[in-house]
C-alpha cells in the first residue's frame, strides 16, 4: 500500500519552480545567455523551451487539427462561414427533430427548457438557468448546439442551420429581434442580457497549494 | 498526532473486552442446545456456492452483500431517453477509503449517454499554444511514465438537505478510488508550454463533447491522464479508456472519455462552465477546489444502534485544499470534540477514514464530525457559513460553492439515527 499509494510527490511543485532556479543559476558570462535567460523569464512559470523528452506520441496533421478542434473563443474567432435567421430556425427546430426533447417552442419536453417562461422585463437571474438567456457570450450558444445536437446526430447539423437555431432560441427569449439574422460577424456582436459587470466567472488568478478563497477560512 | 495515542490504546482495549465478551456469548447457546443429535455444530458447514468457469474468470461479491448506488434526487435514471444523471454510492456501508469502481458515484454532464469507446481507436490530442501538438493512442500513453494515486472525485451538488435520509442521500456523490496514468504536466512538457498558455480546454468524446475550462497552473501541477482505476481500467461509467483527473477540484472538471487538450490564452467559457457564473464574485471563486469536508458513515441516517455500549464511530474526510490534517468528532452536539484518530495514512485529495471509540448510554444525543485540512481551512457549521456571508442561517440559506458543512446525526434513546440537519 505504502508504494503504490504515494503521497504528493514534490515532483510537480519542483517542476513549476525549475524555470526560477534554471534562471538564478545562469551565470551572466555572455549577452546570449542573458538573453536567453530573460526569455525564460517572459515566457512564464511553465514554458521553458526543450525538446521532447520521451518522443512518444505523433504529430497531427494541420488539417487534422481543424476538423478535431471544435472549440469556440468569446469573440467568435474560429466561427466558420454561415448565415441563418429565427425564422429558418424555427423550420430546422421543426425538421430535425428538436421538440421531440425540447418541446414545441422550447418547453414541456424532458430535456432542458430553452425558453425561459419570463421575458426580458425580469431579472435575468431570475429568468432561470437557461442557456439562451444567462450565456454570457451568445457564442456559447451556437458552440452547444454544434458541438452537441441533435442527441444521437451529433455533427450532422449545417453552419447556416447552427447559425438559425441560434437565432431561433436567441429570438424566442427575446434577446435579439426576429429579423436579425446571424452570421460570423454579427453573433459575436449580440449584446447577451447579463451585462459583464452582473456576472462574475471562476477567478483567472488561482494558484494550486493555496486556500480556495483569500480570507476564507473554510 | 500525540493527541490520537491514548484514543488508540484506549480503542485496543475496548476491542479486545469486546472480543473476549463475543467469544463467550458465541459458545454459550451452544452449550445451552443440549445434546447434539447428529454431528456436533462445530463440524457442521454451510451451504457451499457453486462456483462457476464465469465467475472463477471475474469474481461477484456474496448474495448477502447487498450495497448499492442510487439514483440521486429520486430523478429517474436511465430516463425515458436512456440518458444517466446523478448516480449515488453508499458510503453507509463503505469501509476504507477506496470505493469499488462498481459502487462509485458517477454522473454524466447534463445527462448523457455513455459512450462504448474503442480503446484501439481512441486518442488524446493536445494542441494550440504549444510548441509541438501530440496525438497519443492509449498504447502511447502506458510507455509514459505513470503515477498511481488516491484521489476523490466529488460533485458540486452534493449537499446535504432535511429531506436526506441517510448519508447515501446527503453524501453519495463522493467516491474515492485509485487512479493510475500520466501526469498531465508530463505530457503538457513533450509538446512544449508556449509562454501565453494560461487556461487549457479538457474536452470528453461523449456526444454533448462536455469540455471545461481550468488554469493551466492546475494541469502543471497534480492533474492525470488516467487510464487505471483500482487496479483495472477505468470503467466505461467513469470515462473508459481515459479520464482527466484534477484533483480537489468540482467533480465536472474531471473530464471522462477525454479526446482532446486545447492550451489557451483566455477562459474559454463552455456549456460545463456556464454552471460557474455567479452574481457574486467571492461565490464565483468558490466554484473550483472544494474544501474541508467530513461525515461520520456509522452510526449515519436510517441505522439503529441496538443498545447503549461500545461503537467504534466512523467516518469519512477529504478536502480539495490537500491532506487532511485532523479530525474531530462531537458526540454531544458539538458541546465537546475529541481527536479522532486516522486509519492509514492521510493523502492528498482523498478520503481519509477515521474513529473515534465511543460508549453510548443509551441517551439521546447528536454526533457530528469536522476536518482541518493541510492549508488549516477548518470544515464550517452551516451557521458559520451564513454568518461569513452576512446571511441568516435560515432553510434558504444555500452554502457558496460546494456545500461543506458538518454534517450532524440525531440519535434517539430507541438507538434509531436520523438526519439531524436542523438540530
Amino acid at each position: 500500500m505504502a508504494t503504490t499509494l504515494s503521497a504528493a510527490p514534490p515532483r510537480s511543485r519542483a517542476s513549476r519552480l525549475r524555470p526560477a532556479k534554471a534562471v538564478s543559476n545562469c551565470p551572466p558570462v555572455r549577452a546570449g545567455v542573458s538573453v536567453v535567460a530573460l526569455a525564460v523569464v517572459l515566457m512564464g512559470t511553465t514554458a521553458l523551451a526543450q525538446g521532447p523528452t520521451f518522443g512518444v506520441g505523433r504529430t497531427p496533421s494541420a488539417d487534422e487539427i481543424r476538423a478535431m478542434d471544435i472549440s469556440i473563443s468569446p469573440n467568435g474567432a474560429e466561427l466558420p462561414p454561415g448565415r441563418g435567421s429565427a425564422k429558418e430556425g424555427a423550420q430546422v427546430y421543426r425538421a430535425k427533430g428538436c421538440q421531440g426533447c425540447h418541446g414545441a417552442g422550447g418547453v414541456g419536453g424532458a430535456a432542458p427548457i430553452l425558453k425561459s417562461k419570463l421575458g426580458p422585463e425580469a431579472d435575468t437571474w431570475e429568468r432561470g438557468r437557461v442557456l439562451p438567456v444567462r450565456a454570457p457570450y451568445a457564442v456559447l450558444v451556437w458552440d452547444y448546439i454544434n458541438r452537441g445536437m441533435p442527441l444521437g446526430r451529433e455533427g450532422t447539423l449545417t453552419a447556416d442551420e447552427v447559425y438559425a437555431l441560434t437565432a431561433y432560441l436567441l429570438s424566442i427569449n427575446q434577446v435579439i429581434p426576429e429579423d436579425q439574422v446571424l452570421d460570423r460577424e454579427s453573433l459575436p456582436k449580440v449584446v447577451m442580457p447579463l451585462s459583464r459587470s452582473e456576472y462574475a466567472l471562476v477567478p483567472d488568478d488561482w494558484k494550486p497549494r493555496t486556500r480556495r478563497l483569500k480570507d476564507y477560512p473554510f | 498526532m500525540a493527541a490520537k495515542r491514548p484514543a488508540r490504546r484506549e480503542f485496543l482495549k475496548n476491542t479486545a473486552a469486546l472480543a473476549s465478551g463475543l467469544a463467550v456469548g458465541a459458545v454459550a447457546p451452544a452449550a445451552a442446545q443440549g445434546p447434539a443429535p447428529a454431528a456436533s455444530p462445530a463440524s457442521s458447514s454451510p451451504p457451499m456456492l457453486k462456483d462457476t468457469a464465469e465467475l472463477i474468470r471475474y469474481g461477484d461479491r456474496s448474495k448477502y452483500v447487498t450495497s448499492m448506488r442510487i439514483p440521486h434526487g429520486g430523478r429517474p435514471t436511465p430516463d425515458t431517453f436512456g440518458l444517466t444523471f446523478h448516480v449515488a454510492t453508499p458510503l453507509q456501508d463503505s469501509v476504507g477509503v477506496v470505493t469499488p469502481s462498481s459502487l462509485h458515484y458517477y454522473a454524466t454532464t447534463r445527462g448523457s449517454f455513455l459512450p462504448d469507446i474503442d480503446p484501439g481507436k481512441h486518442t488524446l490530442m493536445i494542441h494550440g499554444l504549444v510548441d509541438r501538438p501530440l496525438t497519443f493512442t492509449m498504447d502511447d500513453l502506458k510507455r509514459l511514465p505513470s503515477v498511481t494515486r488516491l484521489h476523490f472525485i466529488e460533485c458540486a451538488g452534493n449537499r446535504s438537505s432535511p429531506r436526506a435520509k441517510n448519508v447515501q442521500e446527503s453524501h453519495g456523490m463522493t467516491s474515492c478510488a485509485e487512479w493510475t496514468g500520466v501526469l498531465l504536466s508530463t505530457l503538457l512538457k513533450e509538446c512544449g508550454l508556449k509562454g501565453s498558455a494560461k487556461w487549457f480546454v479538457a474536452e470528453g468524446a461523449e456526444e454533448v463533447k462536455g469540455a471545461s475550462s481550468m488554469p493551466i497552473v492546475k494541469a502543471m501541477d497534480d492533474c492525470i491522464m488516467a487510464y487505471g482505476m483500482n487496479g483495472e481500467a477505468v470503467r466505461p461509467q467513469n470515462g473508459f479508456p481515459l479520464r482527466l483527473m484534477v484533483p480537489g477540484f468540482e467533480g465536472i472538471f474531471h473530464t471522462k472519455w477525454v479526446r482532446r487538450i486545447k492550451v489557451v490564452d483566455q477562459y474559454m467559457i463552455n456549456y460545463n462552465d456556464f454552471g460557474h457564473l455567479d452574481q457574486d464574485a467571492k461565490e464565483a471563486a468558490l466554484g473550483y477546489q472544494i474544501g474541508p469536508k467530513s461525515v461520520i458513515t456509522y452510526p449515519s441516517g436510517s441505522q439503529r444502534l441496538p443498545g447503549r455500549g461500545f461503537y467504534e464511530i466512523s467516518g469519512l474526510a477529504w478536502s480539495g485544499g490537500g491532506v487532511i490534517r485532523k479530525v474531530e468528532v462531537s458526540t454531544d452536539a458539538g458541546k465537546s470534540w475529541k481527536v479522532a484518530e486516522f486509519k492509514g495514512t492521510p493523502q492528498r485529495m482523498a478520503h481519509t477514514r477515521f474513529g473515534l471509540p465511543w460508549t453510548w448510554d443509551g441517551k439521546e444525543t447528536v454526533i457530528m464530525s469536522r476536518c482541518t485540512d493541510e492549508l488549516g481551512s477548518v470544515q464550517p457549521s452551516r451557521v458559520q457559513i451564513a454568518e461569513h456571508f452576512h446571511k441568516p442561517a435560515d432553510p434558504s440559506f444555500s452554502v457558496p460553492g460546494l456545500d461543506n458543512s458538518i454534517q450532524p446525526w440525531h440519535i434517539a434513546s430507541d438507538g434509531s439515527v436520523t438526519n439531524g440537519y436542523n438540530s
